[in-house]
């Protein structure tokens, strides 16, 4: 029998869920859109924009200070690895970039280890966040409810970049035709460098907005890992509304199955994955012929 | 003369005949330092005798050192190597364990090799069958995951070789999973629930609504059986249980879920960092400041991680290092692993000390490492220390029989130093702790 109070408070939590899985997912959709590299180092990506963050908290205490230093470290970091490894892979087989990115996600997640350990980090949320808040159908922890005013912020941001920028009209446009944008006499592969940037920037601050949410551990981006590519296969690869859709569509799966039967969450998850891909092979707001 | 004598032996005697003989006594010769067994009458059995023919013997480790069970894989992999480091250089406090052994165990140094099993029972069973192939292992161990305790419990079984368990909380291991091939030491879901049940009704009454959260495997669904059956003679009731998959990255919506159960107690099953971040969690959501909090099957480093959320919560452990003060072979411990690591062991770490030390006696006793005389002498029930007592292994289902001890974390004003994190409540004796050997179903197997 259906609780209403217990409905309604997963659907609010599902949208919760369903907004942090769309920040993730929004970077590593651009990416291999634009790109066309799948990365698998996104995960660890996210989980050092945690770590870094929680660094920068150590030495400041300032909840600000961490979300910047978390997500310009990872963006910085993001360009590194495109200028010095990713670039010469873009003509190389999928396999060969799937591999490399899988690569340098073990190396980032075995290097924090080594400095952190296994032992859970933490990082509070700010003063102004802490708590519980009543919503007066359900008690939600207030930092969660700020979290859903962040990433619509940061996604409105992420938004704005890409559709009303001359920068973002190239990225769009690269996502679409790269050959065509290169042949027009733009440099493709700075427009790639700065796009792997954006991405990546998109993952650390995600990671460092989840950290009050979650203890910080060096496999905290691989437990995520997976929803975030199953949220980019609902939504349609490459494209950015379909990551926010995608996200929410996840959110609400995972959160109202396990109000009736929490074993089958993740089984949800996947069975509407499998549904997407049969019904629609590119996703929900995917585009036919975008690799 | 030698040389006439000599060539006229050869022209005699060097038929081909002779020579494909003697050819055979020199080979046969030169193998029988190398096989003393054969001398013992045993037959080869898993990697005996070749496993034991040198003057070393090697151990296969596999412990998650990445995952959910990380932090406490890497505190059981120190208890190991603290023992092994023992067991060869004969310490005193090995000795007070196994008497016998002087240096290594019947004389032959310990190697090990460690893999990480990621609490994962498919990368566990690779990497012990590659140790028993390849360095011809005359004993695994592992754990940190009842799922990889149970599969290794089947790989020592099929091939002959000794598997010592790490942590394993699951009935199973030593219940309907168990194996001729397979020990265990430490406490688990049946023990948990008689030792804590009590404390639980006697802390909160009777007639009370328990919320579980629980992890999707045999450790998660064993532990709370365990506890139900036990809380429902005092009349408590199930008011929801969560299941969720190991490694669960976030539990708002169990929590969701638990907070309009309309329970008293929350009993977080969940163990590993899925523990730290569904308590933490738990507390995000508000269910900590209107339910109380218990955790079962103690998780190591838990009080540590989640920055004074234990306080006030009761739980059931296998080992407290506090309970120096009445057993001197706990303070020798935890003194050698404190110098040698820099902190109080926990009790994944005493785990794995204890089984190996028991492994070496038992070994010592059997003056063998034939696992079937291994074996018989652990079914010998022999009365035998530990760090928590004298304890014996039942021949029926081979579990130690031991007592179970019961925490409640400490307030931060009583905590005498940085790792004074919890109170013995109580150190609930093994006797009436342990189900029937028969009860869950354990069929031991053959001994070859």
């Amino acid at each position: 029998m259906i609780s209403w109070p217990n409905l309604i408070s997963q659907l609010f939590n599902g949208l919760a869920l369903g907004a942090l899985l769309a920040l993730i997912s929004s970077g590593l959709t651009i990416i291999y859109g634009t790109l066309g590299v799948l990365n698998l180092a996104h995960g660890a990506m996210f989980m050092i924009g945690g770590y870094a963050g929680f660094v920068a908290f150590q030495y400041t205490h300032s909840f600000i200070i961490a979300v910047i230093a978390g997500s310009l470290f990872v963006m910085l970091l993001g360009i590194a690895m495109e200028r010095v490894i990713i670039r010469h892979f873009y003509q190389r087989p999928h396999e060969d970039q799937l591999l490399v990115t899988f690569g340098l996600g073990i190396c980032f997640v075995e290097i924090v280890r080594l400095i952190f350990s296994s032992q859970s980090q933490i990082v509070p949320p700010p003063p102004l966040f802490q708590g519980i808040t009543n919503l007066g159908f359900m008690f939600y922890p207030t930092y969660r409810l700020a979290v859903v005013g962040i990433v619509a912020v940061a996604l409105g941001a992420l938004f704005l970049v890409l559709y009303r920028t001359r920068l973002g009209m190239i990225v769009r446009a690269g996502i679409e035709d790269s050959v065509m944008v290169d042949s027009l006499g733009i440099d493709v592969y700075r427009v790639f460098m700065v796009v792997f940037g954006i991405g990546a920037m998109a993952a650390g601050f995600a990671g460092i907005i989840n950290a009050p949410v979650v203890s910080l551990t060096p496999g905290v981006g691989d437990d995520i890992l997976v929803e975030t590519f199953v949220v980019v296969v609902i939504g349609g690869v490459g494209s950015f509304p379909g990551a926010i859709l995608g996200g929410l569509i996840a959110g609400e799966i995972i959160s109202v199955t396990s109000m009736f039967n929490p074993g089958y969450a993740y089984v949800m998850l996947f069975a509407a994955m499998t549904l997407v891909l049969v019904v629609r092979p590119h996703g929900l707001l995917g585009v036919q012929g975008r690799e | 003369m030698t040389n006439s004598f000599i060539s006229r032996g050869l022209n005699s005697r060097l038929s081909r005949r002779r020579l494909l003989q003697g050819s055979a006594g020199i080979i046969g010769g030169s193998l029988l330092p190398a096989m003393p067994a054969l001398a013992d009458d045993k037959p080869a059995l898993g990697t005996y005798p070749a496993g034991a023919s040198g003057s070393s013997v090697f151990i296969g480790i596999s412990v998650p050192r990445t995952g959910t069970y990380a932090v406490q894989g890497e505190d059981e992999l120190k208890g190991y190597q603290l023992a092994i480091e023992h067991i060869n250089s004969g310490h005193d406090l090995i000795k007070k364990i196994s008497p016998k052994t002087s240096k290594g165990v019947l004389g032959k140094e310990l190697k090990f090799g460690v893999a990480d099993s990621a609490a994962k029972p498919n990368e566990a069973v690779q990497a012990q069958q590659r140790f028993i192939s390849e360095n011809k292992a005359i004993m695994i161990t592992g754990g940190t995951s009842s799922a990889v305790a149970v599969a290794l419990n089947k790989l020592a079984q099929r091939e002959k070789v000794l598997f010592v368990c790490g942590i394993s909380g699951s009935n199973d291991t030593t219940g309907k999973d168990c194996v001729r091939y397979g020990f265990r030491q430490d406490f688990f879901g049946q023990t948990a629930a008689a030792a804590i049940g009590p404390v639980m009704v006697k802390a909160f009454g009777k007639n009370k609504k328990a919320a579980y959260l629980t992890p999707d495997y045999t450790y998660g669904h064993t532990v709370t059986k365990s506890m139900q059956d036990f809380l429902a003679s005092a009349g408590w009731t199930t008011a929801t249980n969560q299941v969720a998959p190991l490694g669960a990255p976030d539990y708002s919506s169990y929590l969701l879920n638990v907070a309009n159960s309309g329970a008293d107690v929350l009993i977080n099953v969940n163990w590993g960092h899925d523990a730290v971040l569904s308590t933490q969690q738990a507390k995000q959501f508000g269910v900590l400041d209107r339910m109380k909090l218990v955790i079962p099957y103690q998780v190591p480093f838990i009080a540590r991680e989640t920055g004074g959320l234990m306080q006030g919560v009761y739980a059931a452990t296998d080992y407290w290092w506090t309970i120096e003060d009445k057993f001197p072979l706990a303070k020798m411990f935890n003194d050698a692993f404190a110098a040698k690591y820099g902190y109080k062991p926990e009790w994944g770490a005493e785990n794995a000390y204890v089984s190996f030390a028991h492994w070496a006696r038992m070994c010592e006793e059997a003056g063998s490492f034939y696992p079937p005389d291994v074996i018989k002498a652990y079914e010998k029930g022999e009365t035998i220390p530990s760090f928590v007592g004298d304890v014996h292994y039942r021949a029926e289902d081979h579990q130690c029989v031991r007592p179970v001890i019961i925490v409640k974390g400490k307030m931060e004003k009583d905590m005498k130093n940085k790792e004074d994190y919890y109170d013995v409540v109580e150190i609930v004796p093994s006797e009436g702790l342990m189900q029937k050997p028969d009860a869950f179903g354990c069929h031991l197997g053959e001994y070859s």
